[in-house]
Formats: C-alpha cells, structure tokens, sequence
C-alpha cells in the first residue's frame, strides 16, 4: 500500500513519498525514508518488495558512487536511469527485484527530468508520475492540473490536491508524505507533509462543490 | 526472536559467530546497525527458500542505544519500539498505550512484560514465561523470568 508521487516543475523535480514501513496487516514505522540520493543533484524514491527495495537501491547507490570515484564525475540523470533499469532488466530472469522507481535530477545537458521505472524495466521520462494503488487515485488529478512551468508553491498545492483526494477515496491511510525537491543546486528536504496539512484541500468544501474546477462545456 | 524455532536458533547462531569474528579482527565489537545488516543480508539470500523470522536486534554502541528489526524478507528497520511475531498486533496494543521515549526503566519493563502477557493471552502461538532483559551502555542485564500464569493472576488481583 505504499505511494511515490513525482512531477517536473519550472527548473525543478518534486518527489514525494509515503512513510509507511509495512509487513502484512502491522505497520511497523510511520516516519520511513524511501528516498535515495544518488548524485548531488539525482533522487531516486522506490517502494516494493520488502528487502528487495533495501538490497537493490543500496546496489544502485553504491555502484553510481564507484562510477564517480572511478571517472571523477557523476553519471547524467538519464545515465543512471538506464544504468538502474539495465540491472533492473538482467535481474528479472534471474532473481527478479520487485521494486518500483522514480528518479528526479537536475544536469546541466538534459535540464531537469523525472524518469519511472517498473519492477518489469519498463522505463519512461515523464512529467509527472505515480506508483502505487494511489497512482490510481491521483493520475488523473495531475492530467488535469500539471502544467511544466510549476512553481513550488503551486507543486506543493498540487500534491496536497491529490493527498486530500486520496485520503476521501483511498481506503488505506497514509501516515505522511515525505516531500524533496531536486533543482540545480542540490536536493532540498522539505518538511513531511502531514493530514492536517491537505485536510482543508478537499474540493467540497462547506457541502459546495468548487465550479473552477470545471471546464466549460464543448460543443 | 519469532517464527521458525529452527531458523531462529540456527541464524542467531551464526549471527553470533559472524560478530564474534569481526571482533576478533578488528579488535572493537561490532555496530548494532553492522550486525543487523549482517543478520538481514544472510536472510536475504535464502528469500524465498522458506526461511520464517522475525527478529529485534537491540544493543549499545558509539551511537548509543539501538534496535534494528530485522525480518526473513530480508527487511530491515530502525526504530524506538518494535513488537514482532503473531502476537505483535496484540503487544502493539499495550505499548502504544503506555509508551514513551523518556519512561523510567522501571516503568519500561512494567510495560514490556505486560505487553507480552497480553500477547501470550490472547495469542495461541505464544505463551510459556516472559523474559525480561534490560540492554545498557555496560552490557545486557537478565532482569527476570516469569511465568505468564503468574502475572495473569496478579493482573487479574489487581483488576478488583
């Protein structure tokens, strides 16, 4: 039941993460970080399987950290995504991780970018993206509601919009969201974004629905 | 430690072995957060062969108190309180109740033993006496031993 969320902004990556660390129906944690840096400017969040998540993001890490103490300087945000999703890949007809990714970062060629990544290697750049049940839930609100000159503010709202959504139609709770912005001058950890935060974002508010919210009719 | 009496037994052995080596080496007794990466990573290359633990690795090093959870997923966790094994749910209830970081020792092994009478209670996989080791900066200490028959009539005395 776990959620990433990640969306490209002006010259920004946002990428959120639930902090639930699970096993059948107990939640052990409610403060787990799923986030790893993997350069000064990348950020890959991942969720799944238990173990297989701690074991191959480690993997990741460290072998992207060999590579700069080998060459003197880091691999691209695209280099890592095919280097992550090329072990990804070669694993999954052996001993198959089952892990889902989001990679955010920021390089001087290819400006900022978010890739996604399926525990079948199925890897895409994106604007915005989602893994988990709440991908189900909020996909559609980022259709509508994304545009790529986000500022941070309007990212901040704009995930608070889909927390909110999830927390009226999810069934499951997420204890709270674990928020990082990547830009080109680093990842920035932003305060964890608690229920109390998105509670008041709900669209119907005082039983009125918002009418802004609807476009107007096309004939 | 909880699940297989086999596992268990077996891979606290050799976790025992593993740490006793490093010890040997390098002269300074290895890391909480050393062993039980050690414990997860052995773990983690039986997944799926069947193996069944779940286990709490608590102990006092450079970085002060620490308690891992350590599970044969291959998970691993840090954490300030843990209850593992198929009364967890019902020992969670107890200590979530009475818990804080700062309770004084007394009250923390109030709380513990409790935990684990209600667990053993209304658990058919648990049950027997309830063991009670208080971990300081000096080393382990065995506080106590008791049957849970024992503590379920002193709770139920002290009901009235």
């Amino acid at each position: 039941m776990e959620f990433l969320i990640g969306f490209e902004g002006k010259d920004f990556v946002f990428l959120a993460s639930d902090t639930s660390a699970a096993r059948s129906i107990v939640m052990f944690k409610q403060d787990q970080d799923k986030m790893t840096p993997l350069g000064k400017n990348t950020m890959m969040a991942m969720c799944g399987e238990a173990g297989d998540v701690a074991q191959f993001s480690e993997y990741i890490q460290k072998n992207l950290q060999l590579y700069k103490i080998r060459n003197g300087y880091e691999l691209s945000t695209k280099g890592m995504m095919n280097f992550t999703r090329k072990q990804l890949a070669e694993a999954l007809r052996k001993n198959p991780y089952h892990v889902h990714t989001l990679m955010a970062g920021c390089d001087s060629t290819d400006g900022c970018s978010l890739y996604y990544l399926d525990y079948l290697s199925s890897s895409v750049k994106v604007p915005f993206a989602a893994h988990g049940y709440g991908a189900y839930f909020v996909l559609s609100l980022l259709d509508r509601w994304h545009k790529p000159d986000l500022t941070k503010d309007e990212a901040m709202i704009l995930l608070k919009k889909c927390m909110a959504e999830l927390k009226k139609r999810f069934i499951v709770t997420l204890p709270a969201m674990m928020v990082r912005i990547v830009d080109k001058n680093g990842i920035h950890t932003m305060p964890p974004l608690l229920e109390k935060d998105y509670v008041t974002m709900d669209t119907v508010q005082d039983g009125e629905p918002d009418r802004s919210i609807v476009r107007p009719l096309i004939l | 430690m909880a699940g297989g009496a086999a596992d268990c037994s077996f891979w606290e052995r050799v976790l025992a072995k593993h740490c006793r080596v490093y010890e040997l080496r390098n002269k300074e007794r290895i890391s909480v957060a050393a062993a039980s990466k050690l414990l997860a990573n052995m773990v983690y290359g039986y997944k799926g062969m069947g193996l069944s633990m779940g286990t709490m690795i608590c102990g006092w090093d450079k970085r002060g108190p620490g308690l891992y959870y350590v599970d044969s997923d291959g998970q691993r966790l840090d954490g300030n309180m843990f209850a593992v094994g198929s009364g967890a749910t019902y020992a969670y209830g107890v200590l979530d109740a009475g818990y804080s970081y700062d309770l004084p020792i007394e009250r923390a092994l109030a709380l513990g033993q409790q935990a684990i009478y209600h667990a053993t209670h209304r658990d058919a996989y648990s049950g027997g006496n309830v063991n009670l080791y208080h971990m300081k900066e000096t080393g382990w200490e065995h506080i106590g031993w008791t049957d849970v028959l024992k503590l379920h009539y002193q709770y139920k005395n002290e009901k009235k």
